[in-house]
């Protein structure tokens, strides 16, 4: 038990370590293209919206595209034919169009710019205008025969700049007040779309004012410990959507202006790194988010980011790995000629003293790859913090690409580290040596020894590091376990080279709970750079400790399997309540029937004593109350029936007290006509 | 030999001459208490074919089975109290009007149906 969780220990700081050192992007990769290809299925290309995320990502990335070219086409003629398609139908529409080539006919394209161009001249809301001019440029992209240059260019523009913010942020519409990055995004791109349609120069203090909104919303930009910049957005979009949007703008402006527009490189790199960290996102929109931007970003006119990655941040003394550095754009292709060079090295604790000089790395022409063929004579094993300064070799590529200044990396130099002098003695408490032996701890090890509680036992070994230096692992533990399961883990101290540790076993006795008997002893050596770590046993120790006393704390009960406390629980099995048994059915039925048979014998017997009514009074008034009195019985017993079938007690009550009184009533009216006739007959 | 045959046919004819006085007697009764009388049967047999039907089957639904009982045994019951009010060989009720012993009695009837009905579930 206690060694798994040791050695999951072991695990999950070696894991930490590594995960410190991610700060390296990689370019998009192979593992982006079998992404895309299982992210974009069937069911990505239902709307003209999905099927454009998922064919560009595919062109980006250089797939071949999936057979739904007729399927995909054919909604696109019908969306660009139909006359009621809202602009952003009909932008969707034409991007699918623009990668697709469907050859759609000259006089609907006729027809859809002169509708745009009066959506753009009446629109109010930016995104109607961002989808109308974004479809203009659109079809001057693919067919020169078309007319869609904008006449009040400069009124267009004016209409979109009038809703930006002071902060270069924008708003969707003038009744809008809430401002947004990712609006900013898409007004700029809309702004770029403006002046590539102008059929006059557009005046350029506008565009200077343009320019510097830009470099204001830039000024609000954010930024990760690890270099990446972001656009954040308080409401409804991701971060990744709206610094997608801001770059698709910024890229656009780039694109239309002569003049160059003035980002700070270490930004764009930063916008490129926060692309590349996201690694392969999961869902459709966010990868078309991620590949679309970084494809703006790889021909992009303020400058192109080019990224420094190592195929490896692990490099092993004993195989004596080279230091390889790629330097490539985002998208993966490779860079103009340039020198790496590896400026400093520094120890991750002390960041003051370089440990080597500054040096080149050679260009391999075959790989791609910028080596350092050996790793200089006083790099030992450790984490280091690599210093990387990428140079370009023409001036003018400087003015197109930015390297970011210097990078620094995490790198871990791994080695196998040297045990030497390892022994394991039993000492007389006058520190005379009683037994010792020596321990191989490369390999197996089974010493046996024995000690009382009044003496020690001693364990002791060195480690050096291949360049003869000490080396302090992360984790060095002695652990002693019983034969009931006591376990007992001693961290085993250093002083230089030497690790000692003495078991004082007099000081131990009421910690070891008085256990005497076998202790299976078990050492653990362990460092993410110490390639030949260790959980090894080396044999076990008899110990001859006292009887416990009265008070002595008792050993701790056995743990408890964690499967049994937290593990799930035995499935509960209702009981529920058995039918009675109910007799057959015909039977029921023949005891109803049998039930009338007195009934019937009661009525026969009625009839042969003779019975009849001629007691009942003849006269109208008595009669009606006769009648009436029988009517109230029946309706009594009614209400007792629909008492037992439907009603409650106190609604039954309710009723039974007006059906009394009328009954009561009636019954003695009857009743003491009846006594008077009677009385009368008797009289007579 | 003879003797007992004798002594039989002699107290069958004796069973016989008891029965008829019996039905003699019983032919001067009025109409009306013979009319309780058969409704006091038909209440009694309708509650006996109940009990052996509990018998035979079982005693659920118990509830049911009380109620079915006990009305048929409570209208006997009230019909027997009934008889004995409007018999007029009866001096105890003498100045009780028949008329007033019926009305008690279908009273007390739906009084005691009230409880059944509650208690039939």
């Amino acid at each position: 038990m206690a060694t798994r969780t040791l050695g999951a220990l072991v695990v999950l700081l070696l894991a930490i370590t590594i995960c410190e050192a991610a700060s390296v992007f990689h370019p998009i990769s192979d593992s982006h293209r079998s992404a895309a290809s299982e992210l974009f299925t069937q069911g990505s290309f239902d709307s003209l919206e999905k099927a454009y995320e998922a064919l560009r990502s595919f062109e980006v990335l250089g797939i071949d595209k999936p057979d739904i070219r007729g399927a995909t086409c054919k909604s696109v003629v019908e969306k660009l034919g139909s006359s009621e398609s809202a602009p952003k139908d009909l932008f969707y529409a034409l991007k699918v169009n623009s990668i697709l080539k469907c050859g759609v006919k000259k006089e609907v394209l006729e027809g859809i710019a002169s509708r745009l161009k009066a959506v753009v001249n009446g629109a109010s809301s930016l995104l109607d205008i961002y989808y109308s001019i974004g479809s203009l440029v659109l079809i001057k992209d693919q067919t020169s025969e078309v007319d869609v240059l904008l006449a009040d260019a400069d009124g267009v523009f004016r209409s979109i700049k009038s809703l930006s913010q002071s902060d270069g942020r924008w708003r969707y519409s003038s009744d809008n007040p809430q401002s947004s990055t990712y609006a900013a995004g898409l007004a700029i791109e809309a702004l770029a779309g403006v002046v590539s349609l102008a059929s006059s120069e557009i005046d350029q203090s506008m565009i200077g004012k343009l320019k510097r909104d830009v470099s204001k919303l830039f000024d609000s930009v954010e930024k990760y410990d690890d270099g990446a910049f972001y656009f954040d957005e308080k409401v409804d979009q991701s971060p990744l959507s709206t610094t997608a949007s801001v770059v698709r703008g910024l890229t656009a402006l780039a694109a239309v202006t002569s003049e160059k527009l003035k980002v700070p490189g270490e930004k764009i790199l930063g916008l490129a790194k926060f692309f590349l960290g996201i690694g392969i996102p999961g869902n459709n929109k966010d990868f078309f988010n991620q590949i679309d931007s970084l494809a703006s970003l790889e021909s992009n006119k303020v400058s192109v980011p080019l990224i420094l990655s190592l195929p490896t941040t692990v490099l092993s003394l004993t195989k004596k790995d080279q230091l390889k550095v790629k330097v490539g754009t985002v998208l993966g292709s490779s860079a103009p000629p340039l020198t790496v060079k590896l400026l400093r090295a520094f120890s991750s604790g002390s960041k003051d003293a370089s440990i080597i000089a500054s040096q080149e790395l050679k260009f391999d022409k075959e790989s791609g790859y910028h080596v350092l063929d050996v790793l200089p004579k006083s790099v030992d094993v450790g984490s280091y913090i690599f210093v990387f300064e990428v140079v370009l070799h023409d001036s003018e590529d400087e003015t197109v690409y930015t390297t970011g200044g210097l990078a620094q990396v995490d790198v871990f130099v791994t080695g196998v580290i040297n045990i030497e002098n390892a022994e394991i003695s039993v000492l007389e408490s006058d520190k005379s040596v009683e037994t010792q032996k020596k321990l191989d701890l490369a390999g197996e090890n089974a010493v046996s020894l024995s000690a009382n509680h009044l003496q020690k036992l001693r364990l002791s070994f060195q480690l050096t590091t291949p360049l003869g230096h000490a080396f302090k692992p992360h984790q060095v533990f002695l652990k002693l376990t019983h034969e009931t399961k006591v376990e007992h883990i001693f961290v085993v101290g250093n002083s230089g080279k030497k690790f000692e540790k003495i078991l004082d076993f007099l000081g131990l006795v009421d910690k070891f709970y008085y256990l005497s008997g076998s202790y299976d002893l078990q050492l653990t050596v362990g460092d993410a750079v110490m390639e030949n770590s260790f959980l090894r046993a080396i044999g076990h120790i008899d110990l001859d400790l006292p009887e416990a006393p009265e008070k002595a704390t008792r050993p701790p009960s056995p743990a408890v399997n964690p499967l049994l406390k937290y593990g799930p629980k035995a499935e509960i099995s209702h009981i529920f309540r058995v039918p009675e048994k109910l007799p057959p059915n015909h039977l029921s039925l023949a005891f109803l029937g049998l039930l009338l048979l007195p009934l019937i014998g009661f009525l026969v017997g009625l009839l042969r004593l003779g019975v009849n009514l001629k007691n009942f009074p003849t006269s109208a008034v008595p009669a009606t109350f006769g009648i009436l009195f029988h009517v109230g019985i029946a309706a009594v017993l009614l209400l007792y029936v629909l008492f037992w079938l439907k009603l409650d007690l106190f609604t039954t009550l309710k009723w039974l007290g007006l059906l009394g009184v009328f009954l009561l009533f009636v019954g003695h009216r009857i009743l003491s006509h009846l006594a008077s006739t009677s009385s009368k007959l008797k009289s007579a | 030999m003879v003797k007992p045959s004798s002594s039989s046919s002699s107290t069958s004819q004796d069973a016989l001459a008891l029965f008829n006085s019996l039905r003699s007697a019983y032919s001067a009764t009025p109409t009306a208490l013979k009319i309780i009388d058969l409704y006091v049967g038909f209440a009694v047999s309708t509650a006996i074919i109940q009990v052996v039907y509990m018998a035979l089957v079982g005693s659920f639904p118990f509830n049911s089975f009380l109620s079915g009982v006990l009305s048929c045994i409570g209208t006997a019951v009230l019909a027997v109290c009934l008889r004995i009010q409007v018999n007029k060989e009866n001096k105890e009720f003498k100045d009780l009007a028949p008329e007033r012993a019926f009305a008690d009695f279908v009273l007390c009837n739906l009084v005691l149906h009230l409880v059944i009905m509650n208690f039939l579930g």
